[in-house]
């Protein structure tokens, strides 16, 4: 039992030196970690720090540039673009991360049925993702929406369903090479169920890719909501949005009044950007081999 | 190759039961919907009938895969065309755009990922790096927004960015439907230019979109076909730098990239949804977007169910590339 313990804390000992080390050699991942705590930090508690009631309009200032008073300007019907950005946050924020956590939970379920059993299940599902990546993925999620109706619980469940296909198919992937391992064969022995089986001793192991997956696709979530919300699916105004912000701004735009759609917009790129950074941190410390 | 165009069958009707889902899933009831604000119980009833919404759903799915058969994707209401029409009237428009935008995304990034994997650790290798994790972040509605403030607004050498052409020209006649073709088919190279001009900032934002995974694979595959052995073989039997470079390696790194340029073309062509409402450029995007605003769900699926059929045929024509750029792959042996 003891042996057992110590060999655990050396593991996660060596773990987290693997993670020490790695944020050492590559500031980039540092950073990552660092930007993306303070878009966490602006979805939790922003609303409540901002200068100005992000739905509040005053038609005496109305499109003034950017200043000490309005850091990011105000919009046409005076609202602090600043204050809306920062509360939008939350709400993208929400729609990837729900839309996300939907298609992990769902690409796990079918991957490892898929990747355990195998035989027609296998080829079925098989058939059903190809048939879903055949689509242009953003034009699939505009079908979905129109076909269920515009709310943001339908971005959120179009978003889920478009990614699905990657989750399940890394989940079977790593559930199929594992179903015949020792440590299967042993846990079987020791009078475990199939389904305990897959659900506590195989499919752990395709955590740390799932993870990666789950970084990058949280940056295409975004960016996928932001654009259905622009072409004005989903969230409607005057709900803050970064799409429709910068879809509203538009309009502005070639007229000279820049800071409406800029700000939102670069707010949105740094979110992704964030994400991005952060998967490719991820990547290294899980797989040292796949650095590019 | 018969063997790989019959293995995109089952894919196509998997997207034909999808887009026939989708149809059917209509908020509410799509006769209500059809018969339009006005209509009583009576005619609500006739329109179920007239459309086939009274029948059992795999009847229904089989008039609407006969219907497809004959071209038939149903009605807009917003234009009062058929939606087949409208789509191929408005799909030179599209593909134009893309088209100009992929040659200029591989024109800059295959050459980039070149240097950059024969360079590693110079400012090629590292503006490579740059533009690739930014050029992923970007989204397609913003770049085209900045580029419009910054040739428009502030420098003044784009056009207002309107449609295809501006409004002094005239079409130039429909032969192709690809404006600079048939401009130049004519001989008419005063609306060439004009067309050249409104198509460039659309495509510089699609192209800045896709360029990022093209440069990557390029880089990661060239990098790989670089440090095999049959490369220090062909170095070790003085071959000239040049032959070793573009015959040897780069002919084995193209099949990678090859598959990477499937997999942005379906990004492309749902960033040209994006690109196209920024630009106002009438092609197919801007027509479904039209469609989804006045809620014409018959345009909108149509559109849908072409788009996926589109990139069903392009990537068979893409495996089909596969076996031009390398004999060893034969579809026979899998």
């Amino acid at each position: 039992m003891t042996d057992i313990s110590t060999q655990k804390t050396t593991r996660t000992q060596g773990k987290f030196d693997h993670l020490i080390y790695v944020l050492r050699e590559n500031p980039v991942t540092l950073l990552a970690f660092i930007m993306f705590a303070f878009i966490i930090l602006s979805a939790l508690v922003g609303p409540a720090f901002v200068p100005y009631d992000p739905l509040e309009t005053n038609a005496s200032r109305a499109l003034q540039a950017p200043s000490w008073k309005h850091w990011f300007g105000t919009d046409s019907v005076g609202r602090d673009v600043f204050s809306r950005v920062i509360v939008a946050t939350r709400l993208d924020l929400s729609i990837s991360v729900a839309a996300v956590a939907l298609s992990f939970v769902i690409g796990s379920i079918l991957g490892s049925i898929a990747g355990y059993w195998g035989g027609w299940l296998d080829s079925v599902l098989n058939r059903f993702l190809d048939t879903i990546m055949a689509f242009p993925l953003f034009v699939l999620a505009m079908g979905i929406v129109a076909a269920l109706g515009n709310t943001i619980e339908n971005i959120i469940y179009a978003t889920a369903i478009i990614n699905v296909p990657f989750y399940a198919r890394l989940v079977r992937a790593e559930v199929n090479i594992r179903r015949d391992a020792g440590f299967v064969r042993a846990a079987k022995l020791a009078g475990n169920s199939d389904l305990r089986v897959l659900a506590m001793h195989i499919f752990p192991n395709a955590l740390p890719p799932m993870m990666v997956q789950v970084s990058l696709n949280l940056g295409w979530a975004i960016l996928n909501a932001a654009g259905l919300s622009f072409i004005g699916l989903g969230v409607r105004p005057p709900t803050p949005e970064w799409g429709i912000m910068v879809a509203e701004g538009a309009n502005f735009i070639v007229s000279g009044e820049w800071w409406l759609a800029v700000f939102p917009g670069l707010w949105l790129m740094f979110a992704v950007f964030t994400f991005n950074l952060l998967g490719d941190g991820l990547r290294d410390l899980v797989d040292p081999r796949k650095r590019t | 190759m018969s063997l790989r165009a019959a293995q995109s069958i089952p894919v196509v009707i998997g997207v034909v039961i999808i887009s026939f889902l989708l149809t059917r899933a209509l908020p509410g009831d799509p006769a209500v919907y059809f018969a339009g604000a006005a209509a009583d119980e009576a005619s609500i009833a006739e329109i179920r009938i007239a459309l086939g919404l009274d029948k059992p759903v795999i009847q229904q799915f089989f008039i609407y895969v006969g219907d497809l058969l004959q071209g038939d994707m149903g009605q807009s209401i917003s234009s009062g065309q058929p939606v087949a029409s409208d789509l191929a009237n408005r799909l030179p428009a599209s593909l134009e755009l893309t088209l100009v935008a992929l040659i200029l995304s591989c024109g800059i990034s295959i050459p980039l990922g070149i240097l950059a994997a024969t360079r590693p650790g110079t400012w090629v290798d590292h503006l490579c790096r740059v533009l690739v994790t930014a050029g992923v972040s970007l989204p397609t509605f913003f770049t085209g927004i900045v580029l419009i403030y910054l040739f428009y607004y502030l420098l003044g050498i784009a056009p207002s960015p309107i449609g295809r052409l501006d409004f002094i020209s005239l079409d130039p006649d429909h032969v192709t439907g690809f404006y600079l073709i048939d401009a130049a088919l004519i001989g008419d190279w005063e609306t060439w230019l004009g067309a050249a001009k409104q198509l460039i900032l659309p495509a510089i934002t699609l192209a800045l979109f896709t360029l990022a995974p093209i440069a990557r694979m390029t880089r990661a595959a060239m990098l790989t076909a670089l440090s095999s052995d049959f490369i220090r073989t062909a170095r070790a039997a003085g071959l000239s730098n040049r032959k070793v470079l573009y015959v040897y390696a780069f002919r084995n790194a193209l099949l990678p990239v090859i598959t990477t340029l499937g997999m942005v073309f379906s990004f492309a062509l749902g960033a040209n949804v994006l690109v196209e409402k920024v630009f106002a450029w009438p092609g197919i995007g801007s027509y479904a977007v039209e469609a989804l605003v006045v809620s014409d769900y018959a345009a909108v699926q149509g559109f849908v169910l072409a788009m996926a059929l589109m990139f069903v045929a392009l990537n068979l024509v893409i495996d089909l590339l596969y076996t031009v750029v390398d004999p060893r792959i034969g579809f026979v042996a899998k």
